[in-house]
């Protein structure tokens, strides 16, 4: 659609000033619900989204008895923006907590043996709640930094006769990697990374790539409506291969 | 995720014994159901997928209708008893994230800004798993996206790749995409080269990732190759249907014409 941020984005300029390849301000701060065992926000540019990790009690899965379980949910809250409304998680939800999840599972970056109480019978659930609290774009990057905030933030609560002592805490949860899942748009043909909402309006296509510390690749997922170029595809992952490391400074494994 | 510890390949060979570049035995067929205005049914080994098409139509309620353009819905289900454990039927989350990557696969394939306030709609059943089940259901649902006559401009061609105990393979199957290193799903417009879907999970180097795309592109033209040989045979075979119903008119006007 021909907007003034398109007009802008095909002649390499942004509505803000902003070089293709820079990212808004990001701000992360860990620690900030008192009752979640794990917390962060995360704020980039006007985009915030919070993050809560509750660790609760069930059962593991028939094939991995000794694997604790993560449950990642997205809520798109109606205050966030006019184009969300209330009710069951819609496709967008849905797509960007499955690829959270896709990004934290696929890069190992939680060690789930740890997580197990009684083989067989009882390990940890981790329920990471992502919750959207102003929407300006690049909800899916802002949203993966925000849950590995706060996983890194989680502490493992202890249990007295199989009930949880909220507030009293055995361990760390152990995170071993630092995953960032880094989105690079397509307009014409031209790459632009974090956009805002108005820009995002204007792009085409969307690659999300989840890269870790040591450059490897863990879940790609393309977004839009357009379609790519093999020589497309091998700019995207390489640019977010570059700028993943960049948002990876601001992820530090403890407060 | 069954894990069965087990290699996944012995002697250069895959546990079913395939080699690395192999697919499955790949039977594809149109006209698979009666009512719907396309359909076609696709397996590649036991992984096996029908989809039915119906549209353009028009679409309602209106509000839902766009004025510049039609719209595309496609619904991916698996069907209860398709897989060793029970699927409770309906929508699921990783059927709703499926359902929109499979349609955005066919956006940029479509031409859907001639039908305007219409629908086409895309049903996508998956009968047997066995791995691979998005992409049995996409290159489906490209054949009976022809078949009901929807204009394209390419069909759409999907295959899985992967690396499993660290060789790159095409096609995988159930066990080896449980105990894969990685898996990736490509969907293409083969001869135009273009990238309609992209998802991957798992451990790759870039180097793994850009190879494993070279081999899904070429995997895709072979796929493409059959859905046309597929869809050319079934209008070789229509004109029979014709001519039956022609003869069973004619001998009516002359039983008509004798009383």
């Amino acid at each position: 659609m021909r907007t003034y941020a398109y007009d802008l984005l095909v002649n390499d300029k942004r509505i803000d000033g902003r070089k293709m390849d820079d990212y808004r301000k990001v701000e992360l701060k860990q620690g900030i619900i008192k009752n979640a065992e794990g917390s962060a926000v995360c704020k980039m540019g006007n985009t915030k989204i919070i993050v809560g990790v509750k660790m609760g009690i069930g059962t593991p899965f028939a094939d991995t008895p000794d694997d604790g379980n993560l449950i990642v949910n997205a809520e798109f809250t109606p205050l966030a923006s006019p184009e969300f409304e209330a009710g069951p998680p819609g496709e967008d939800a849905t797509e960007l907590a499955r690829v959270v999840d896709r990004g934290i599972r696929e890069s190992e970056s939680v060690d789930f043996k740890k997580l197990c109480i009684t083989a067989g019978e009882k390990v940890w659930m981790m329920n990471v709640d992502i919750h959207i609290i102003n929407h300006d774009g690049n909800l899916i990057d802002c949203a993966f930094i925000a849950a590995m905030a706060a996983l890194m933030d989680t502490k493992v609560p202890k249990i007295k006769d199989d009930k949880i002592l909220r507030g009293e805490y055995e361990s760390e949860l152990s995170v071993v990697h630092a995953p960032i899942e880094v989105t690079v748009c397509k307009v014409e043909d031209k790459f632009v990374i974090d956009p805002t909402r108005e820009e995002e309006s204007a792009v085409d296509t969307k690659l999300t790539v989840c890269v870790r510390e040591d450059d490897k690749i863990c879940a790609l997922q393309k977004q839009g409506p357009k379609d790519l170029g093999m020589d497309d595809i091998r700019l995207m992952v390489e640019t977010a291969i570059a700028k993943s490391a960049e948002l990876r400074k601001l992820l530090k494994p403890k407060r | 995720m069954a894990k069965t510890g087990e290699k996944l390949i012995a002697g250069g060979k895959r546990l079913d014994g395939r080699a690395f570049g192999e697919m499955r035995p790949i039977k594809m067929r149109v006209y698979a159901v009666e009512k719907a205005d396309g359909s076609a049914q696709v397996s590649f080994g036991d992984t096996e997928a029908i989809v039915s098409v119906y549209g353009p139509r028009k679409l309602y309620p209106r509000f839902l209708q766009e004025s510049e353009r039609g719209i595309l819905r496609y619904r991916y289900v698996m069907a209860p008893f398709s897989c060793t454990d029970r699927i409770s039927p309906g929508s699921s989350r990783r059927g709703t994230e499926i359902s929109k990557v499979s349609r955005l696969a066919f956006e940029p394939a479509t031409f859907l800004d001639d039908f305007p306030t219409t629908v086409v709609d895309v049903f996508t059943e998956i009968l047997q798993a066995d791995g691979s089940t998005r992409v049995t259901g996409i290159n489906a649902a490209s054949m009976a996206l022809a078949m009901a006559g929807v204009p394209m401009r390419d069909l759409v061609a999907a295959c899985s790749v992967g690396k499993i105990d660290g060789h790159l393979v095409v096609d995988v199957n159930g066990v080896e995409d449980n105990n894969s290193e990685a898996d990736v799903v490509v969907a293409m417009m083969p001869t135009k080269g273009r990238v309609t879907l992209l998802q991957m999970d798992g451990i790759l180097t870039k180097d793994e990732l850009f190879k494993l795309l070279d081999m899904a592109k070429e995997n895709c033209m072979r796929i493409y190759d059959l859905q046309k040989a597929t869809i050319k045979e079934s209008f070789k075979q229509q004109p029979d249907v014709a001519a039956v119903a022609e003869a069973a008119e004619e001998e009516a006007r002359e039983a008509a014409s004798e009383g």
